[in-house]
């Protein structure tokens, strides 16, 4: 017990990077998840074939990859970051998007298909249709499902305390190291954090899923 | 058959052929539909009639032939497209409310989004259009709460909100109750007397005699039949006409 107060303050900054990375990761993953899944829905071949591929690869591989992709090989690329952050947001912004696209696609699929005849029969463009009548009605059925996916994230963002970046878990295994005697304390500790993120987020999944309910 | 000028036609389709596959849909379809004309198409299940109704704003594509809309030939996907489909009114079988929309909303979202009024003009319009189809005082709900009668009559003012040139209706009764349906159909032959082009596919035979300047008899991809409807219901030329009919009033 005594290891967790001992070294609050680095928890709390631990546990201020891990959000940080999870609000703006989740913020990049939840805009080009979206586009991902209105190009898998375009009229346009090319922008489909795109989202697929990239959503079969993304998906289908681990974490891990995105991560050494991000912070190793992009660099080699020439694409150079002052902080390990950046390629942590990188990593799980990619990573999480293919989730979050796949989520959107099934709730756009969710929309029975005479809306959108419907609205295009009215003269809207493909824009208008996905944003003023699809999307609107996808977005009620897929937050449950985002909100998981959104959870899935917090915990992803761990992967980056093997890549130098100090959130929550990069705090844990430094503090393991130091108190081989407390280990257990520091992981409780480490998972007391976790939880104050992830628990909230399934709240308000559930608290969205009942108005959702009322308002069909 | 009627004679015509292709001239003056708002609607003509010229050697439309289309495909499901093996299935031959539409065969060599031709057809004028003059301003004002009431066009009411019929036949079996499965003859097509929907899918030309379709193909007349391109939510059917087809596979050759042209389809002009008021001398212009529909356009490819696109801007092009979606300012015809504007002028084109589509009335649906399942009536297709926006269901996230107020029928207020539902009325007033194309004229705002797509020609550009504004939100007070276009509610004006909007209620002047909802009274006329008795649903005025509906405004404020959901789709959802409205019965079968009621959402098409509001389908039918969001599709005249655009001030369309032609109305498709596409089977516009068929998914509702029989108390309901007369109540459409008040609303649809009062806009045929107003002088509104219309192409109706229904099976609404009362419909027809009453309101229909020219029936067409669609089988198996074809049209078989294109005349009055006194001449068709009285006197009708081919066999399958004859054994459709006969079918209908044997009930």
């Amino acid at each position: 017990m005594d290891v967790i107060i001992d070294n609050l303050p680095a928890y709390v900054d631990g546990f201020l990077r891990t959000l940080f990375l999870s609000v703006v990761s989740g913020i990049f993953a939840l805009i080009f998840g979206t586009l991902l899944a209105a190009a898998r829905v375009s009229p346009v071949a090319a922008l489909r074939g795109f989202s697929m591929t990239y959503v079969e690869i993304v998906r289908n591989t681990p974490l891990t990859i995105a991560f050494f992709f991000a912070a190793v090989v992009l660099p080699r690329l020439g694409v150079t970051f002052q902080q390990f952050e950046v390629a942590a947001i990188i990593a799980l912004s990619a990573y999480t998007s293919a989730f979050i696209a796949e989520a959107v696609r099934s709730g756009v699929n969710s929309v029975p298909v005479g809306q959108a005849e419907a609205a295009r029969s009215i003269g809207m463009k493909f824009s208008q249709v996905l944003t003023l009548i699809i999307l609107p009605q996808a977005l009620r059925t897929v937050i449950p499902p985002m909100i998981n996916i959104l959870i899935a994230l917090v915990k992803n963002s761990s992967v980056a305390g093997a890549f130098y970046v100090m959130e929550l878990f990069g705090y844990g295994r430094q503090l393991a190291n130091a108190n081989g005697d407390a280990v257990l304390w520091v992981l409780v500790g480490v998972a007391f954090f976790y939880l104050l993120i992830t628990v909230p987020l399934g709240y308000i999944a559930n608290l969205v899923e009942r108005k959702v309910a009322i308002a069909r | 058959m009627t004679t015509q000028v292709p001239g003056d036609a708002l609607v003509s389709l010229n050697a439309v052929n289309k495909h499901y596959g093996q299935l031959h849909v539409l065969k060599d379809i031709n057809l004028n539909v003059r301003k004002g004309e009431v066009v009411v198409v019929i036949g079996p299940s499965g003859s097509g009639k929907s899918t030309l109704c379709r193909a007349i704003n391109r939510l059917e594509t087809i596979d050759d032939g042209v389809i002009k809309i008021d001398g212009k030939e529909l356009p490819e996907e696109g801007k092009e497209l979606a300012k015809l489909r504007a002028d084109v009114g589509m009335v649906f079988q399942s009536f297709n409310l926006f269901a996230h929309k107020t029928i207020l909303e539902n009325v007033t979202l194309g004229p705002i989004k797509v020609k550009g009024l504004s939100k007070t003009e276009a509610d004006k319009d909007a209620m002047a259009l909802l009274e006329r189809v008795g649903v005025g005082h509906q405004a404020p709900k959901l789709p959802a709460q409205l019965s079968g009668g009621q959402q098409q009559r509001v389908a039918i003012a969001r599709a005249l909100a655009m001030k369309p040139k032609v109305m498709l209706f596409d089977e516009p009764t068929s998914a509702l109750d029989p108390e309901m349906i007369n109540e459409v159909l008040d609303v649809m032959i009062q806009l045929a007397k107003e002088g509104m082009t219309m192409i109706v596919v229904t099976h609404e035979m009362g419909f027809a005699r009453k309101a229909a300047d020219r029936v067409i008899f669609m089988d198996a991809g074809q049209i078989v039949e294109d005349d009055t409807p006194e001449e068709f219901f009285n006197n009708p030329k081919s066999s399958r006409a004859k054994d459709f009919l006969s079918k209908l009033l044997t009930h």
